[in-house]
């Protein structure tokens, strides 16, 4: 019973990994770009809820809500001025681009928050459990896992049914073609990026409620997201769930056998489901 | 197309100025082996610092900048090179010195497996898969009890002060032992260091090079005419790894104190050693030179200033790579038209023709 | 003044110039064709036209707008489609959706719709949810046609519509030009099939090496001078 338990909290801990990936899955699918700073901008984000619960007095949902519409506003931003400029043939400027600015998140939050960790307090919700079957799943964890699913019903639907999904996907194809319909690529870009940052921040919210942070958590929120979205096949967002979901019971039967195992165990499942299948989990049918 | 009758082409790579040059690196080397008779410890120190991490950078540099292997996990190598020598001398009982090729060594064998795995990713993935092979290799190392898990050990006394060479230098130069271990570095780094340039100046030169050149450019194209971009790029990563491994060994040799955060730091040897190449100029020998000694200045001026310092460190290589992505030496070439280490092949002589036709049909 | 035209148009691609001070007009209402051998510099001219290749903004002006120096989603909001050479349907969408892109950039209505597009070439009903690119080559010219008409233009250009087509599609093809006139639409074609181009074309330009060496209506241009602006006089 042990085990289920410990499979059960490894599947909920993988909704919160799909939440950080599927931002980074949604800007590389439509315009090739790895972010390197993705989990940086994660931690940025749950500072910015935490400064708003602070000043504000808020309960961190709200504050999430709040926070959202800013950061898209910085995604848009950050990819209009900077990242659009990187994009091109060769993969060198926007990665380096990224990478320095991972740097200049993270000793940003540190000159303005100091080393110390924090964390985004919810209440009574934080211990709140329920049962569910034979187990019992924590509150917190669950709406986590609720909200990844949600996340990513709302992404497919935007992509599939929506005339801005269209010409993500066109854009994404073919971007002087999808010009001469009237599309602006670079517009398209800083669309998508601002979209990401509110998945990020939905991230953000659930990282500051389920544990301690500090400035420099961010790279390894970034090769956990990366980790799922190759597990799952790039461009599937399902696919990445399930990623999450595999580093996450990796993790946490790692960390049940011997708590020092618990990252490496996530990062040796990622490396067999690589060899196994190079392409992923769901690899998409064209690419 | 006709050929020209008289065919008095020739391809060459050197230039006067880099023959010029040549003269003068020979000049700074000697000058630079003697600096121990004439400077201060503190300032051999600091050009052990400068030439480590220009091999560092050398090396980067040639898997970015030549091959288009974008590696934010090099400190997977400084690493495995730094413990394997650590291993060496504490586990072996192995001189340092001899100890550091065992780092070498080491971060070639990691090259392997980890090459199979990462070069399945494709273009900027690559990038993520190196930097989770090298949390790998950090978590596992620091599951290493005989070397301090987690929290790290330190060389033993005995061996740094009994290190190769040091016995020679006391006795006949009147050092004293631990100013004899800090030549020894400096001399193995400055040694290592012209022995990188050499190697990487070489390779470009080369066939590989070419090749190399080819696969960079279009990489389609370059197989059509025969060259085997993997086996290439293969050799390249395996080859950088080894030259890592031998710059981290060497490194902690001259540190003495080593734990797993420090030697797989992604900042230490992977950031700093980007934003020297970037700064620089990529993609070429003279870029991670100027690079180097640039980092050098910033970090003496600016690093008391602490996480103000890298911010600024990396809004500086945002910028650059934004306005002027080949960097300091490319600005200079751009205006002077000067190359230090000549690696393109100039056609000289017969009748140069401008083409007159191309570009897409319509 | 005419409803399109460009002054003295040119182009490069790096070093090589592909248009030497072009000069063309088209009148509302009216189908231009243009003809050229392969790298006369057509394919160039409509790229320019659209906004894909940029060039000083007086070069061309559309309705008195000087749109030389537009992005191509500007170009087309203003009223000027294009149905690119190789057809460029999008991969990752339906026959439908690449019908439904075309009127992203769309202000206000106009006779095109996807039922109109679809009472005129009925096959794409049928197939409306296979991705574009699973069609045949004619049926995937269809779809490129209606994804411009879907803007409802004032000016179409179709470049090359029947290159790599057997001559009963390139048949089908040309039916629909007629039809789309009669909306009011000004057309221009680009062509390397001389017959179809002047059986459509209120006006012809040829084109070579980047120049135009030839203009007229198709009744009044003789086979011969035809022949030399196309080839070459020596030829």
């Amino acid at each position: 019973m042990i085990w289920l338990d410990t499979i059960v909290q490894g599947v909920l801990l993988g909704g919160l990994y799909a939440l950080f990936a599927a931002g980074l899955s949604l800007v590389f699918g439509i315009m090739r770009l790895v972010n390197l700073a993705h989990g940086d901008l994660i931690v940025m984000a749950a500072y910015l809820i935490l400064v708003l619960v602070t000043l504000l007095g808020l309960d961190p949902f709200v504050a999430a809500l709040i926070a959202a519409p800013i950061l898209f506003g910085i995604g848009w931003l950050l990819q209009m001025h900077v990242l659009n400029r990187t994009l091109g043939t060769d993969i060198l400027p926007p990665l380096l681009v990224t990478f320095g600015l991972s740097i200049v998140i993270q000793n940003a939050l540190l000159e303005g928050f100091s080393a110390d960790s924090q964390r985004l307090s919810v209440g009574p919700l934080e211990t709140a459990s329920l049962p569910l079957g034979p187990v019992t799943v924590g509150v917190m964890p669950l709406l986590t896992f609720l909200s990844a699913i949600l996340v990513i019903v709302a992404l497919n639907q935007l992509f599939y049914r929506t005339s801005l999904g269209r010409a993500f996907r066109a854009t994404s194809d073919d971007a002087t073609t999808a010009s001469l319909m009237g599309i602006r690529p670079q517009n398209i870009f800083a669309t998508a990026t601002g979209i990401a940052m509110v998945v990020v921040t939905i991230a953000a919210l659930y990282l500051g409620t389920r544990a301690n942070f500090d400035p420099t958590i961010g790279p390894a929120r970034l090769i956990y997201a990366f980790e799922a979205v190759i597990i799952g096949g790039l461009g599937s967002l399902w696919g990445t769930l399930a990623g999450g979901i595999i580093i996450g019971v990796a993790q946490t039967l790692g960390a049940a056998i011997n708590p020092e195992w618990q990252i490496l165990a996530g990062h040796i499942a990622f490396v067999i489901v690589l060899l196994l299948k190079p392409r992923g989990l769901f690899p998409r049918a064209v690419d | 197309m006709t050929m020209p009758a008289q065919t008095d082409w020739s391809v060459e790579t050197k230039t006067r100025t880099s023959t010029l040059f040549l003269g003068v690196a020979v000049v700074v080397v000697i000058v630079a082996a003697f600096a121990p008779f004439y400077a201060s410890r503190s300032l051999i120190q600091d050009l052990f610092f400068i030439l480590t991490m220009l091999v560092l950078a050398q090396g980067w540099n040639l898997l970015a900048g030549y091959a288009g292997l974008v590696s934010v996990g090099q400190q997977a190598f400084v690493g495995i090179g730094a413990y394997a020598m650590f291993s060496g001398v504490i586990l072996l009982e192995l001189d340092p010195v001899v100890s550091i090729l065992l780092g070498g060594i080491a971060a070639a064998l990691l090259a392997i497996p980890a090459a199979f795995f990462t070069f399945r990713l494709q273009g900027a993935y690559f990038a993520i898969g190196t930097w989770v092979v090298a949390e790998i290799v950090r978590l596992l190392v620091a599951q290493w009890k005989m070397l301090g898990g987690g929290t790290g050990t330190s060389l033993p006394r005995s061996a740094s002060r009994e290190m190769f060479g040091i016995e020679f230098l006391k006795d006949t130069f009147g050092f004293k032992t631990s100013a004899a271990a800090d030549v020894v570095t400096y001399w193995l780094a400055l040694a290592l260091a012209v022995a990188t340039i050499g190697v990487v100046y070489w390779l470009l030169r080369s066939r590989q090079g070419l090749g190399l050149a080819a696969v960079r450019d279009n990489q389609n194209a370059a197989r059509s005419v025969g060259v085997d971009a993997q086996r290439i790029k293969a050799i390249v990563y395996l080859s950088t790894a080894f030259i890592t491994g031998l710059a981290g060994a060497l490194i902690y040799v001259q540190k003495a104190r080593i734990s797993p955060d420090a030697a797989f730091s992604v900042l230490d040897w992977t950031a700093y050693v980007i934003f020297i190449v970037v700064i620089g100029g990529i993609g070429t020998i003279e870029g991670p030179i100027i690079g180097v000694l640039v980092f050098f200045a910033l970090q003496n001026t600016l690093s008391g200033y602490g996480s103000w310092y890298l911010l600024v460190l990396g809004l500086l290589g945002i910028l650059i790579m934004l306005f002027a992505p080949r960097g300091l030496w490319g600005l200079f070439t751009d205006r002077t038209g000067i190359e230090l280490f000549p690696i393109r092949r100039r056609l000289t002589g017969g009748p140069l023709k401008k083409s007159s036709k191309g570009g897409p049909h319509g | 003044m005419a409803l399109l035209q460009t002054q003295n148009l040119t182009a490069h691609y790096g070093d090589f110039q592909a248009l030497f001070g072009v000069d063309i007009r088209l009148e509302e209402g009216e189908t231009v064709a243009i003809i050229g051998a392969n790298g006369a510099g057509k394919t160039t001219l409509m790229r320019s036209i659209a906004g894909v290749l940029k060039n000083q903004a007086e070069a061309i002006t559309f309705d008195a707008d000087k749109i030389g120096a537009s992005h191509a989603a500007d170009v087309l909001q203003k009223g000027i489609a294009m149905v690119p050479e190789g057809r460029k349907l999008f991969p990752s969408l339906s026959v439908e959706e690449n019908l439904l892109i075309g009127a992203y950039g769309r202000k206000g209505n106009g006779p095109w719709t996807l039922e109109t597009i679809y009472q005129m070439f009925p096959v794409l009903q049928e197939r409306r949810n296979n991705p574009g690119t699973a069609l045949s080559g004619g049926q995937q010219q269809m779809v490129a046609i209606g994804r411009a008409l879907m803007s409802n233009p004032r000016v179409l250009l179709c470049d090359e519509i029947s290159l790599g087509l057997a001559p009963v599609i390139i048949k089908d093809i040309y039916a629909a030009l007629p039809k789309i006139k009669e909306t009011g639409t000004s057309i221009v074609v680009v062509e390397q099939d001389i017959g179809q181009a002047l059986k459509v074309a209120d006006r012809v330009y040829c084109m070579m090496e980047g120049r135009i060496t030839l203009e007229g209506s198709p009744s009044d241009l003789s086979r011969d001078a035809i022949h030399n602006a196309y080839f070459g006089a020596s030829a």
